[in-house]
């Protein structure tokens, strides 16, 4: 029998961080949704050979910092406006893959016309949509997505629906609109679901190249900072609370 | 068919989130008790039930897992 | 034979834009610039030279598109009017802080507010001093006719990707509407893939292996990295001010007395000069061309020499700060302006001169 350190042999390996990721280390708090989404973009850009054709658009969030992570080319948004450059950099450079990596209060709140009429002409880039039912960056302040009751700096007694609103199930939205392609609802707390959400993520980066419209990967994620919660206890939060809200699974598949 | 695995941790960039040790169907991963040089007690294999299912790496937000594995 | 074709300013801002090799335009529609997306989608220029035009769903949003066009090296443009403007300077302060090159045209109207479609020059403050937030400065060339829409294109992204920094063309609604014929210069093609890469090695159009990733970002948390990048603007600035100062003197050399004035405002002065020197008053006329940078040094040489200055704009004076800081006391600086779209006459001109400088 194999002593573990005989296994440890290039031969062997099974799973590693993939080359495409830079040896930066994350900005992120243990336990973070993003690291996850982040390597699982990587590795798609890497398995399609398409480095060099791939142009990644990042938000102003915690995700800010994406572009110190992903060995491609990037432009950083202002706040919201991510669809705006990559409506302009797709059409410009039609033969590239473009994409924007958006949380909910960059997607659903303060770029909502952005990222509603990009879906409406029916742009051929990918959007990765972080919702985690929290603004990170600034301090964990309420989201369009966060759900009722929950507390957050700016709900600091819960999410009431006569004082806060309620929460945006934007991706449901975009889904009726004729220009997009793809809409589907994943996560990434388990290896399972990780796998999933790749296969979605792929999938989206294909139909962008078919020219067939846009495709929409929404990931439910945790923010275990902003809720108050260690990242596993997060990950149970998420799946009794955030799933009833926003169920994961495809919402349209134009060629299917 | 079985197989036996086993993982290999860059220790001084985890983080210590445990979402691995969850994620682990043999429960073979568990934190450490020593700190790495960031103040974080860092995931380790905690005996040699790992099967190289890679579940822990998939999951791991800080791509520190790099996993092994052969037929026996 | 260069060919001329009537056409209004708005119009040769949308022929030059193809005919100079713009590779695309983003806009949406304001009153009274609508003429430069109508002329663009009216000829197609996606089929002929390939240009994109795209109407965007707001002025936030066409100017997102031209940072994101701007950040693949493409020349890229949009224009818009004063209250469009307002909403692009977050933008504009996001162009400028990650150096990207692209030109913007201001064809003003009156405000504050919605104010009035009618002309006004009243975006002066707002584009040479800023507008968005942020130490920086926008390149500010300002038209006196549908010919320099024309040109002012082709100008305009020349020193746009000579310095990565974002221009306005100021015009404002008389310059825009008005009809002239205009000469069109032999067109250029627009760059292919390699000419943009060696003019724009910063482009993010997609990173081969082995290369450095290209990162486009005004972002930089550490204090220390600000400073050195706002010195960095600075000296840009110091260098564009030191090389790229425009204006036209009009009968300057033996003036007593000298007008200022850009834009529509520049012609309506030239008139009122010619009338001023009939009566023997010898009258002259100063057209800053290029508004930042200002030209100042001219200014302050023909402020020891003339008797006074006077700045005439179509605005409460705003100009005319910029002139005061330039003549810096060696001469005294007097104002006349119209506003919410009123335009002055030269008559107007000519008696609001003689009442500043008591004379007959």
């Amino acid at each position: 029998m194999d002593t573990l350190s005989d296994i440890k042999k290039p031969e062997n390996l099974v799973y590693g961080k993939p080359a495409l990721l830079t040896d930066n280390i994350m900005h992120y708090c243990p336990g973070c949704s993003h690291g996850t989404v982040h390597k699982l973009i990587a590795e798609v850009i890497e398995d399609m050979g398409i480095q060099d054709k791939t142009i990644g658009i990042s938000p102003v969030g915690c995700s800010v910092f994406a572009y110190n992570y992903i060995d491609i080319d990037w432009q950083e948004a202002a706040h919201g406006r991510a669809p705006a450059l990559a409506t302009a950099t797709k059409r410009l450079c039609p033969d590239k893959y473009v994409f924007t990596y958006q949380g909910d209060g960059d997607l659903a709140s303060i770029g909502t016309a952005e990222i509603i009429h990009a879906c409406s002409r029916g742009e051929n880039i990918v959007v990765i949509f972080i919702n985690n039912g929290i603004y990170g960056m600034t301090g964990g302040q309420m989201a369009p997505t966060t759900l009722i009751g929950m507390k957050t700096s700016t709900t600091p007694y819960g999410r009431d629906p006569k004082l806060n609103g309620f929460p945006l199930k934007i991706t449901e939205m975009l889904a009726a609109l004729d220009g997009t392609a793809y809409i589907t609802r994943q996560a990434v707390h388990t290896a399972a679901a990780a796998r999933k959400a790749k296969n979605a993520i792929r999938k989206g980066f294909e139909y962008s190249a078919k020219g067939i419209g846009l495709s929409f990967i929404e990931i439910v994620s945790t923010c275990n900072s902003g809720w108050k919660m260690s990242p596993t206890d997060a990950n149970r939060w998420m799946v009794e609370n955030m799933f009833a809200k926003y169920p994961l699974g495809d919402i349209k598949d134009v060629l299917k | 068919m079985a197989f036996k695995g086993t993982i290999e941790i860059d220790i001084q960039r985890c983080k210590g989130c445990s979402v691995c040790m969850d994620n682990c169907p043999n429960k073979c991963i568990r934190l450490s008790k020593a700190v790495n040089s960031k103040g974080y007690r860092y995931a380790e294999l905690a005996n040699d039930g790992c099967v190289g299912c890679a579940s822990c790496a998939v999951v791991c937000p800080d791509s520190v897992i790099t996993v092994y594995r052969v037929k026996i | 034979m260069t060919e001329k074709i009537l056409m209004k300013g708005n119009e040769a801002i949308a022929i030059s834009a193809i005919r100079n090799g713009v590779d695309g335009y983003f806009g949406y529609p304001i009153t009274p610039q609508s003429e430069v997306m109508e002329t663009l989608m009216k000829e197609k220029p996606w089929e002929t030279t390939g240009m994109v035009v795209l109407q965007a769903e707001s002025e936030l949003s066409s100017i997102n598109m031209v940072y994101g066009g701007a950040c693949c090296g493409k020349k890229v443009m949009t224009s818009s009017s004063s209250p469009g403007i307002s909403l692009m300077s977050e933008g504009i302060s996001y162009l400028a802080g990650a150096e990207l090159p692209c030109v913007i045209v201001d064809v003003m109207r009156g405000g504050p507010g919605l104010g009035t479609i009618q002309p006004s020059q009243s975006d002066y403050s707002q584009c040479v001093k800023g507008g968005g937030h942020g130490d920086y400065h926008c390149i500010v060339i300002a038209p006196a006719s549908p010919q320099d829409m024309y040109d002012f294109v082709d100008w305009g992204f020349e020193l746009a990707f000579k310095y990565r920094n974002p221009v306005i063309i100021l015009a404002d609604g008389i310059i825009g509407q008005l009809m002239e014929k205009v000469e069109l210069h032999p067109s250029k093609p627009r760059r292919t893939d390699a000419e943009i890469l060696a003019a724009a090695p910063w482009a993010t159009v997609g990173k081969p292996a082995g290369k450095e990733r290209n990162i486009i970002t005004s972002l930089s948390l550490d204090a220390g990295t600000q400073e050195a990048f706002n010195r960095k603007l600075l000296a840009k600035f110091r260098e564009i001010e030191a090389n790229e100062v425009k204006y036209a003197g009009y009968l300057t050399e033996d003036a007593e007395y000298l007008l200022v004035a850009f834009g529509c405002a520049s012609r309506i002065c030239e008139a009122a000069v010619d009338m001023l020197r009939e009566e023997g008053i010898m009258a002259g006329l100063l057209r800053p061309i290029t508004l930042y940078p200002f030209p100042e040094k001219e200014i302050s040489r023909l402020a020891s020499r003339v008797r006074s200055m006077m700045s005439i704009e179509l605005n409460l004076g705003q100009m005319v700060e910029d002139v005061r800081l330039a003549v810096n006391g060696k001469c005294p600086v007097g104002f006349y302006g119209r506003q919410g779209g009123n335009v002055f006459t030269p008559e107007e001109i000519m008696e609001e001169f003689k009442k500043f400088n008591n004379l007959k």
